[in-house]
């Protein structure tokens, strides 16, 4: 079993946890993922480590309330614990070489670029940061971002706080005012990074994108996270679990990808509203 | 006495009663039954059944402790060899092990040795004597990395000598594959906790939620003062044919489709993990496995489930028996049809449809058998012209798996095939001082009991090595 040492609530959607999972907050590195269970029948869900406190041995997580597994986790309070807890899975971002980055964040995915911005940071990399929310209410982790990031550039789609539109319009701006970057790393919805992967394409900027199929087991085993790589006109499949879960963003097809994330949809929605009305009537 | 030339019939669930439910499809022999059926055994004196076995269990002599009604008795010769009889009497391949060897198959059916294993076991399970005694330490401690067939014989082995024994397993459940893959109607999962329970009476230390490779590397180990490791880490990842339409929703691997079923446990009513129940099924291949994830697709609602396979029923990989109650509870075979597409749902003029990019069939094409290849397999030839389709909603693609690179990753000088299996003395000796392996870690995906004798085999040698040291 595994505590839970904090949690606290980002914005109505997102909350953040500290677990304590001494082994994993000694080996996580940015980009890799944990997988956790809430109860001892409960499903197997892939989180991004958002931060490790080596010292307290405790491994941050930070998720958006999306279906019932999620549901059943923001239930939990500091000081319950988790039935389950593994990891450090996948392979952590890359660093070395890169001396110039732009981030790029999308909602909840915010939490995951945090900790590649400030490893970025501090390498001594010069790093351009771009989030961007639907709106005000759902903005995270500005502070977090500003302290870590030479330049930042906040995005709402609706307008409602700093700038309005998605994450694109500073990046082709930036990029067609003759800025580089040794790479580009774009962690958010599907949708948001195939459009940052257009946009960079004409700049011929590396971009590298953080995916989040669908696993269960996480280690290689099962295949459910698999993807489909464009390679030298080839179409090869990986699995995000232990090729990912960065990939080079040119190869990705993010048309499947998309459409695999939506297997489930029907049966996500219900398993949300039924944990829903089970805490309504408690 | 004349001998009964066929093997006493193992009571089963009916076929069309079992089809629809999870429960175990075999029941077991009665105590009458089984001393019937161990009254068949000839004694022969040179007991080639026990050459059959890949972990030598005295066949002829606990059958003879059954005969006369010893169980106890019986589970204690067979315990000597094997740590997981309840488990081997009911997975193994005797009719390609033991079984083939048995001097009355010469001219009748053998002895149902399996039948007679499991019997013994399950009665000691439910009657036996409780807690075995621990045995007195010996003060070496040996890691064991994977809780599946191999590791739990290699822990048992080692903690029955004095070991102080950790198992190290990925996933939240003891057990490796007999957890995640092998399903409940043939192998209940209860056998398999009381399995990894009697081993933790011994002393073994069952760490679930470790992956060696990534939360601990085989060097860690070592610096945590295991003085061996044995790494029975499993198959690795799933094939794919390389055909189109393999990402639709809908196609699943093998793997992914059992650890749902069996692992997550999405056949119960309102599982927290998802699956896609019911409509028609096809699964791709011939194998164990493709009969398991057939008959768990009929068990979860299936109206029609297919097995899709390359070659001839002669060529088909799977336990006779397996293939047997497949058949009897209406799965499908489509033998010498080889898929070459799978087809999905596409409606150009909404793309929001929310049925877009699931599966609707699957494209076959017809094969015959050519000539033989270097194993002696007639090679599968294309007819062509023959392409037709099957409406199907999910796909099962079950043709093997390729070895998991975790360990092979993050640990060096740890030698591996071209096949990125790790390669092994006879011994079950790595390339790595202290560092043992076994079972389909070694050998790609193969049987529970051979990966069993490989984790007994390591086991042996570790206590030879730790205790020249």
């Amino acid at each position: 079993m595994y505590r839970i040492a904090s949690k606290k609530s980002l914005n109505p959607t997102v909350t953040q946890m500290e677990i304590e999972a001494p082994l994993v907050a000694a080996k996580a590195k940015p980009g890799q993922f944990i997988i956790l269970r809430v109860t001892p029948d409960g499903e197997r869900i892939p989180l991004t480590v958002a931060g490790c406190d080596t010292q307290k041995g405790t491994v941050k997580i930070i998720f958006q309330i999306v279906g019932g597994t999620t549901a059943l986790l923001n239930h939990k309070q500091e000081g319950e614990y988790l039935q389950d807890f593994v990891g450090p899975l996948g392979v952590p971002t890359k660093t070395e070489g890169i001396r110039k980055v732009c981030i790029i964040g999308g909602g909840v995915g915010c939490a995951i670029a945090l900790p590649v911005a400030e490893e970025f940071h501090r390498l001594g990399a010069e790093v351009t940061s771009i989030i961007g929310f639907r709106n005000r209410d759902l903005l995270i982790l500005e502070d977090e971002f500003r302290a870590c990031s030479d330049r930042l550039t906040v995005m709402t789609d609706d307008g409602s706080y700093a700038r309005e539109g998605n994450v694109t319009v500073p990046l082709k701006e930036m990029l067609e005012a003759g800025e580089t970057f040794d790479t580009i790393i774009t962690i958010g919805p599907l949708i948001m990074m195939k459009f940052v992967v257009l946009t960079a394409k004409p700049f011929n900027v590396p971009v590298t994108v953080s995916m989040n199929p669908i696993m269960i087991d996480g280690t290689g085993m099962c295949g459910g996270c698999r993807l489909t790589l464009h390679q030298n006109g080839k179409n090869v499949t990986k699995f995000a679990c232990v090729d990912g879960p960065d990939f080079n963003g040119y190869e990705v097809d993010f048309d499947e990808a998309m459409s695999r994330g939506r297997m489930y949809a029907d049966f996500e929605r219900h398993a949300y509203e039924e944990t829903c009305n089970l805490f309504k009537k408690v | 006495m004349a001998i009964n030339p066929k093997k006493h019939e193992m009571p089963t669930q009916a076929p069309e009663v079992r089809a629809h439910n999870f429960d175990e499809v075999a029941l077991g022999y009665t105590p009458q039954i089984a001393e019937q059926e161990a009254a068949r055994c000839l004694h022969c004196k040179n007991q080639p059944c026990v050459q059959g076995c890949p972990v030598n269990i005295r066949i002829p002599d606990f059958i003879a402790q059954i005969k006369e009604k010893n169980y106890e008795e019986a589970y204690r010769i067979i315990t000597q060899s094997s740590s997981l009889p309840a488990v081997c009497g009911r997975v193994c391949p005797q009719e390609s092990q033991c079984e083939s060897k048995c001097t009355l198959g010469i001219k009748f059916e053998p002895v149902g040795i399996g039948r007679l294993e499991r019997f013994v076991a399950d009665w000691h399970n439910e009657h036996g004597a409780k807690a075995q005694e621990r045995p007195a330490e010996n003060g070496h401690k040996v890691a064991v990395v994977g809780s599946g067939p191999s590791g739990l014989t290699c822990a048992g082995d080692l903690a029955k000598k004095g070991y102080q024994v950790s198992v190290f397993e990925a996933l939240h459940t003891a057990g490796g594959v007999l957890v995640y893959g092998i399903p409940e109607f043939r192998l209940p999962k209860r056998i398999v906790a009381k399995e990894v329970d009697t081993l933790e009476e011994l002393g073994v230390d069952v760490q679930t939620n470790v992956v060696i490779g990534k939360t601990l590397t085989i060097d860690e180990l070592f610096s945590m003062g295991y003085e061996a490791v044995f790494v029975g880490s499993g198959a690795g990842l799933p094939n794919f044919m390389g055909i189109p339409g393999e990402s639709l929703k809908g196609v699943y691997s093998a793997n992914e489709f059992l650890t749902r079923s069996n692992l997550m446990k999405a056949y119960r009513d309102n599982p927290d993990t998802p699956i896609m129940k019911g409509g028609t099924v096809a699964v791709v291949g011939g194998g164990n496995v493709a009969m398991d994830a057939a008959r768990t697709a009929l068990r979860l609602g299936a109206e029609h489930v297919y097995i899709v396979y390359r070659r001839s029923m002669q060529e088909l990989p799977a336990r006779k028996e397996e293939v047997e109650h497949a058949m009897e509870e209406g799965i499908d075979f489509r033998l010498l049809t080889n898929p070459v597409e799978i087809l999905g749902y596409d409606n150009p003029d909404d793309r929001r449809d929310p049925k877009n990019g699931f599966v609707t069939g699957i494209k076959c094409v017809k094969m015959e058998l050519g000539e033989p290849d270097a194993r002696g397999r007639r090679r599968p030839v294309a007819i062509e012209g023959s392409e037709f389709v099957l409406d199907v909603d999910t796909v099962v693609i079950s043709i093997g798996t390729s070895p998991n690179p975790l360990i092979k990753n993050t640990t060096e000088g740890l030698d591996v095939n071209d096949h990125g299996g790790i390669i092994v003395t006879e011994d079950g000796l790595t390339s790595r001082e202290g560092v043992y392996a076994g079972g389909d870690a070694v050998t790609g995906a193969a049987t529970v009991i051979s990966a069993m004798g490989a984790g007994k085999v390591a086991a042996k040698a570790i206590d030879e090595y730790l205790m020249k040291k």
